[in-house]
């Protein structure tokens, strides 16, 4: 029980991980979709819980990981301007362009912000009304209300120097993508909790039954995943498969509605280039044509980048499912976080910082 | 970048014509945006991503979430 004890309730743990250990009798790969789920199952250690035969597999859920090469280099490309501030999460400094990255596009002169939320780079624009202000707006479902307020707000308020660099992703064009891809090997998901708290469980419904799987939407606590685990585990066993929603206290089944509303006002739909995923088609959100004023690809005419990711970094293939941080050549000698080869080693939510934080002392302890 | 954390609204007020709150998230407080939320009040509890308050949370939830989330590193 020792190992549980940082869980909230130790007795319903080792009762879910006993319950999940009695149903599996055959191996299965479950796939998380979120970055923080992610880094819940490495930090409890939640693997190494489950029997042998269940393999957790990182799914693309982390914003900054998923980021695209080519949208690095046209942010380092913008802030380097003279008359821009660029805003922009803490987050995406250290992410690899193909030359460089912002945290050394500051060191050449950047002007770099870093921002807390999107309205904060508002309050920049309005405080520096002879500057350019440029931001970031990374960002899965969970974000892009909160993005879609910033541009609803910039309009507004006529603010002439204000732009952003739209680089939204969706979930579920991802997980079909995935799904598609001849070699997957997803048997169930850990669907994304924040996601659907926006979103609702509809687009999720629609996946279950085209793809025949089953999807537990789940949270991030170590509880929930255990719970979210064993939901899977139940449907695998009985052959059934269905949309569940473990995680009731954050998601309902029509999500957040003004939210929803208020990104069909801002956004379109439109292809989007994933970092070691390439190119999915309608996986991306860019402004409509009533905002394209604030499109900062457009002021700043970096648009059309086309750049080959790094051989070495083999990111795309731990995203999909295929295989683990660990088994990456880098993994903890060339790649670290202070010296990040690809963006998975990045955000604390990336699959290899996270392996690298908890699992380091572990996998070189091993033989 | 994707989780949201949980948080007690402090004070209501207008910046902008839109609705704004101070959170208290463990101590720290941050202004955050109740636009998506509808009848929330001071003692609430919701549950934020960068800046937004995306849904409200009952008390025991919120209890609950707050045991496990390390606010400072989400936060900063
Ligand atoms: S360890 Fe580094 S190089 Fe290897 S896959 Fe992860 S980010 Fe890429």
């Amino acid at each position: 029980m020792e190992v549980l004890r940082p869980f909230r309730d130790e007795i319903k743990a080792k009762s879910l991980i006993d319950n999940i250990k009695a149903l599996t009798t055959k191996p299965v790969n479950i796939m998380e979709v979120c970055g923080g789920q992610t880094h819940t199952i490495l930090k409890y250690g939640i693997e190494d819980l489950l029997p042998e035969n269940i393999k957790l597999l990182h799914g693309p859920g982390c914003p900054v990981c998923v980021t695209s090469l080519e949208a690095i280099d046209m942010a380092i490309n913008i802030s380097l301007n003279k008359d821009v501030i660029f805003c922009t999460y803490g987050d995406m400094l250290r992410v690899p362009g193909s030359s460089m990255d912002l945290f050394k596009a500051k060191a050449l002169g950047a002007n770099l912000k870093i921002v807390y939320s999107p309205l904060d780079a508002l309050k920049v624009a309005l405080a520096n009304p002879c500057k350019n202000i440029v931001f970031f707006a990374i960002g899965f479902e969970t974000t892009a209300p909160a993005n879609a307020m910033l541009i609803l707000q910039a309009k507004k308020l006529n603010l002439k120097n204000f732009f952003v660099l739209c680089h939204e992703v969706l979930v579920p064009p991802i997980i079909a993508s995935l799904l598609e891809s001849k070699e997957s090997n997803v048997q169930a998901f850990l669907g994304p909790g924040h996601v659907c708290s926006v979103m609702g469980l509809h687009e999720y419904e629609h996946l279950v039954h085209n793809y025949q799987l089953p999807i537990v939407v789940t949270g991030f606590e170590p509880l929930d995943i255990l719970e979210g685990i064993y939901a899977c585990v139940q449907q695998l066993n009985n052959n059934g498969v269905r949309l569940e929603n473990q995680y009731t206290r954050a998601v309902t089944q029509d999500g957040n509605i003004p939210a929803q509303q208020a990104i069909k006002d801002v956004f379109e739909v439109c292809d989007r280039k994933w970092r070691g995923l390439g190119f999915i088609p309608k996986s991306g959100l860019s402004l409509n044509s009533q905002f394209k004023d604030f499109d900062a690809t457009i002021k700043f005419k970096v648009d059309n980048l086309d750049i080959q990711e790094s051989k070495e970094c083999i990111s795309g293939e731990i995203l999909r499912g295929l295989k683990k941080p660990y088994e990456c050549e880098f993994f903890g000698t060339k790649c670290t976080p202070l010296n990040p080869l690809g963006a998975t080693m990045v955000s604390s939510e990336g699959a290899c910082s996270a392996y690298y934080k908890y699992r380091q002392s572990k996998l070189t302890a091993s033989p | 970048m994707c989780l949201a954390i949980p948080g007690i609204i402090e004070e209501i007020y207008m910046q902008d014509d839109i609705t704004m709150a101070k959170v208290n998230f463990q101590g720290i407080k941050r202004s955050v945006c109740l636009a998506y939320l509808t009848d929330i009040n001071i003692g609430d509890y919701v549950l934020v991503h960068v800046g937004f308050a995306l849904k409200k949370l009952s008390h025991i939830d919120f209890i609950n979430a707050n045991k496990l989330i390390n606010v400072d590193s989400e936060l900063n």
